[in-house]
């Protein structure tokens, strides 16, 4: 297939997944916001959560205070900000647009119909304040939607690869982010008689849909050992990062061409890595650095893999 | 040049559904007895009901300027145009004349230019024409074919001649449209389908791909086809990628595209992949920098030398513009004689060349009663519609003509048939046109009927979707 073609359908599929887990984390911190006393951990909270996204400096240009309605609407609808939701629905929809003869009719129109969807949702939005939370769910319902469809009416060819490895790196990424944010929550600080906040565990937890699975797993109290365990070692939990590098492994092996190898034997190793470590030699480096490290190592995946398959060399 | 031909707006258009007693024509019979039983608010609705799949589906059209993700939809009538079988009978043996005719006189400018010594065209025409391409001169193309695809603009005056009013020979579009049309029809109005029998259209996509592997270069046993495209902001993408996608080919842009040892070669997955036809979609001028327009950003660079060693079909030919251009037009029925030895089965509208001293006395005197169009116009820019312009627009013609009279021709302000069509306040009559699409390969083929083109404002004579027309499914009625 085209490397072009391959390109348009990674990052359409990358960018289905940033709308998701967006919504996620606004989903999961505008509950918190309905709850009484909770200010202070939500106003922190969602400072680190812009902090881990590099969305930060973009918000201060146009807001003065981190202000939980304001940041909602920046994240979710600020049709000015390219990393906004609404920016993301417009991107992965103009990325399938490229390249909409390589998709199912089906799938098409449903990243289309997605973002008429979203661009009139916005437009009346201006007149009345519509709820950020019904906006956010109908979000994850048009990404399931989308993703049902793409493993439903796709063919599991080169194509369909492809925007399976847009998928989990993306998600890889986006867990990364939100452990990061979080990463003192999960790591008992010098002061070990400081108790997190479990409302920064709700967040957490259910900003990657693992509110529910976590209570079925451990049938325990919560505690950041395994919050930390769950999310990042458990190859049975669809957004840990094990899992998310299995998939990308898993793809990245059925469309390897003769100057791929190097990029499918880091993938590899990635995940092997992470099968074959326990929670006490991540704690013992370090949370921070392993997250770090982590997210670096997937940027090199990311530029590989583009180098690889998806911007053509220059010079043939 | 004799007296004007044709009629102007005081003659009364000829209408395609009903006669001028008021009786129906008969191709149109069960089409009217079954629009009586229909409850007007079904209509209103299966109208609404088309134009949100239309924008679900993506069938639009970029519109320059707008924000990303921002295109319009053409808009769609219900009511059908409907052509009965012996008036496409001889209108398709017409358009086969025509463009084999059309084809026989590109490679006869490419070639020797017997034409031109004939003395039966004046060879500054062509020889000092933009279009004209030096390049392709001596050069052989795969089955002497250059307008593979044709779409050429029919119109019916007032006394139901058919006539031909332009021949689009470069990247003609709109096909895409004739085949959506067809599918929403046969979702809003199955039972009309049942009722009728309407011949297909939906195998175009085949036949054009069977036309584009039959003219591959020589030896290519299993050639791979693909569409250049300019790309998601181009207006007519909609189209080149849903061709690409029903004929399963590759859509592909400029910057796919890259040319080694003079064979073309697409980038690809795995790595490069030869290609062997180019269904293009962009213009000549854009198509390879070190030839054309060096700033062009769409083309692939080295595309000309591929193509003159024969190693690379691209379709239509490079230098096609240089039959279609207004001012070669008025030849278009010698060329039928001179190649074919016939006569024109369909005729032109008449035409007045104001290079011609003669011509000119006439079009200057008779400016408010004709239709002045700029040879190299298209898209219904650059035209004067006499009968509708104002004082200062007529003036403003006058004078380019007289500066520039090479640049202009002009035809009497046809009064273009109509068809009943959907308007604020019901059905009323709206002008139309018809674009079929020949397809010239091993063999001339045409699917039936065609894109029927509606000036949707009352009155209005410009179909052009730029400019606020809309289309129509076409049915040829087979008996």
């Amino acid at each position: 297939m085209l490397s072009r073609t391959a390109d348009h359908l990674y990052w359409m599929s990358r960018y289905i997944e940033r709308a998701e887990s967006l919504a996620r984390l606004v989903d999961a911190h505008y509950r918190m916001s309905l709850l009484p006393h909770s200010s202070e951990t939500l106003s922190q909270s969602l400072r680190s959560t812009m902090t881990a996204l590099h969305m930060e400096s973009e918000y201060l240009d146009r807001h003065k205070i981190i202000e939980p309605r304001a940041v909602f609407d920046f994240i979710s609808l600020d049709r000015e900000y390219s990393g906004s939701i609404f920016s993301c629905l417009r991107a992965a929809r103009e990325n399938a647009r490229a390249v909409r003869g390589s998709l199912t009719s089906e799938l098409w129109e449903t990243l289309n119909a997605t973002w008429l969807d979203a661009r009139s949702q916005v437009a009346r939005r201006s007149s009345q304040a519509a709820d950020i939370g019904q906006f956010v769910e109908w979000v994850k319902e048009r990404s399931h939607l989308t993703r049902g469809v793409t493993v439903g009416t796709m063919m599991h060819d080169e194509a369909f690869h492809f925007t399976r490895i847009g998928t989990f790196l993306e998600r890889a990424d986006s867990t990364a982010r939100i452990l990061t944010a979080h990463q003192s929550d999960l790591v008992p600080g010098a002061d070990a008689s400081v108790v997190p906040d479990p409302y920064a565990w709700s967040v957490l937890l259910r900003a990657l849909s693992a509110f529910e699975v976590y209570r079925r797993v451990y049938r325990d109290v919560i505690t950041p050992f395994k919050v930390a365990q769950l999310l990042i070692l458990r190859d049975d939990m669809p957004r840990s990062l094990l899992r998310c590098c299995k998939e990308v492994y898993n793809n990245l092996k059925s469309v390897a061409n003769q100057q791929s190898a190097e990029t499918v034997r880091r993938a590899g190793e990635m995940h092997a890595a992470l099968h074959f470590t326990r929670m006490e030699d991540i704690l013992a480096t370090g949370l921070p650095v392993f997250l770090e490290q982590f997210l670096s190592r997937l940027r090199d995946l990311g530029a590989r893999i583009a180098s690889d398959f998806l911007v053509p060399p220059a010079e043939v | 040049m004799s007296a004007p031909q044709g009629d102007h707006l005081t003659s009364t258009p000829y209408n395609e559904m009903t006669k001028v007693d008021g009786d129906g024509r008969a191709h149109y019979q069960r089409y009217t007895s079954w629009l009586k039983d229909q409850p007007p608010d079904r209509l209103a609705q299966k109208r609404a009901e088309a134009d949100a799949l239309f924008h679900r589906v993506g069938i639009t059209f970029a519109v320059y300027g707008q924000e990303e993700g921002t295109e319009r939809l053409i808009p769609f009538d219900i009511v059908p145009r409907v052509l009965p079988q012996e008036e496409w009978i001889r209108l398709e043996s017409g358009l086969k004349q025509r463009v084999r005719a059309l084809n026989a006189f590109i490679h006869d400018i490419y070639h020797d230019q017997q034409i031109l010594k004939a003395g039966i065209i004046p060879p500054e025409q062509v020889l000092c024409n933009s279009q004209y391409r030096p390049e392709m001169q001596g050069v052989d193309v795969p089955g002497g074919i250059y307008a593979h695809i044709a779409g050429i603009d029919i119109v019916r005056d007032s006394a139901g001649e058919f006539r031909v009013l332009e021949d689009n020979l470069r990247v003609p579009s709109g096909v895409s449209y004739m085949l959506e049309n067809r599918k929403m029809m046969m979702r809003l109005f199955p039972e009309l389908f049942s009722e009728h029998r309407i011949a297909p259209v939906e195998h175009y996509p085949d036949v054009l791909l069977e036309n584009l592997r039959s003219v591959a270069p020589t030896g290519v046993a299993d050639p791979t086809v693909v569409l250049l495209t300019a790309g998601a902001h181009n207006s007519a993408y909609f189209e080149h990628a849903f061709l690409a996608q029903q004929m399963g080919i590759e859509l592909v842009e400029g910057q796919d595209l890259f040319v080694r040892d003079e064979a073309v070669f697409m980038r690809t997955t795995q790595g490069p992949q030869r290609v062997d036809v180019i269904y293009r979609r962009i213009d000549d001028d854009f198509m390879d920098p070190l030839v054309f327009r060096p700033d062009s950003m769409l083309g692939v660079p080295g595309l000309l030398t591929a193509y003159r060693s024969g190693k690379i079909t691209i379709a239509n030919a490079i230098g096609t513009g240089v039959a279609d251009d207004k001012s070669i037009y008025p030849y278009v029925p010698d060329m039928i004689k001179f190649y074919l030895g016939q006569s024109p089965i369909i005729g032109n509208v008449h035409t007045w060349m104001l290079r011609k001293k003669e011509d000119q006395a006439y079009v200057l005197a008779h400016l408010s009663e004709l239709v002045v169009k700029e040879v190299h116009g298209a898209g219904g820019y650059g035209m004067l519609i006499g009968p509708a312009a104002t004082a200062a627009e007529i003036d403003m013609f006058r004078r380019q003509i007289i500066a520039t009279p090479e640049r202009y021709i002009a035809q009497p302000t046809l009064a273009l048939s109509t068809c009943p069509t959907f308007a604020d306040k019901g059905l009323a009559p709206r002008h139309i046109d018809l674009r079929p699409f020949v397809l010239s390969g091993r063999d001339v083929t045409i699917v039936p009927g065609g894109l029927t083109r509606v000036a949707l404002r009352e009155g209005s004579l410009v179909v052009n979707s730029s400019q606020g027309g809309g289309t129509k499914d076409t049915w040829v009625l087979e008996t």
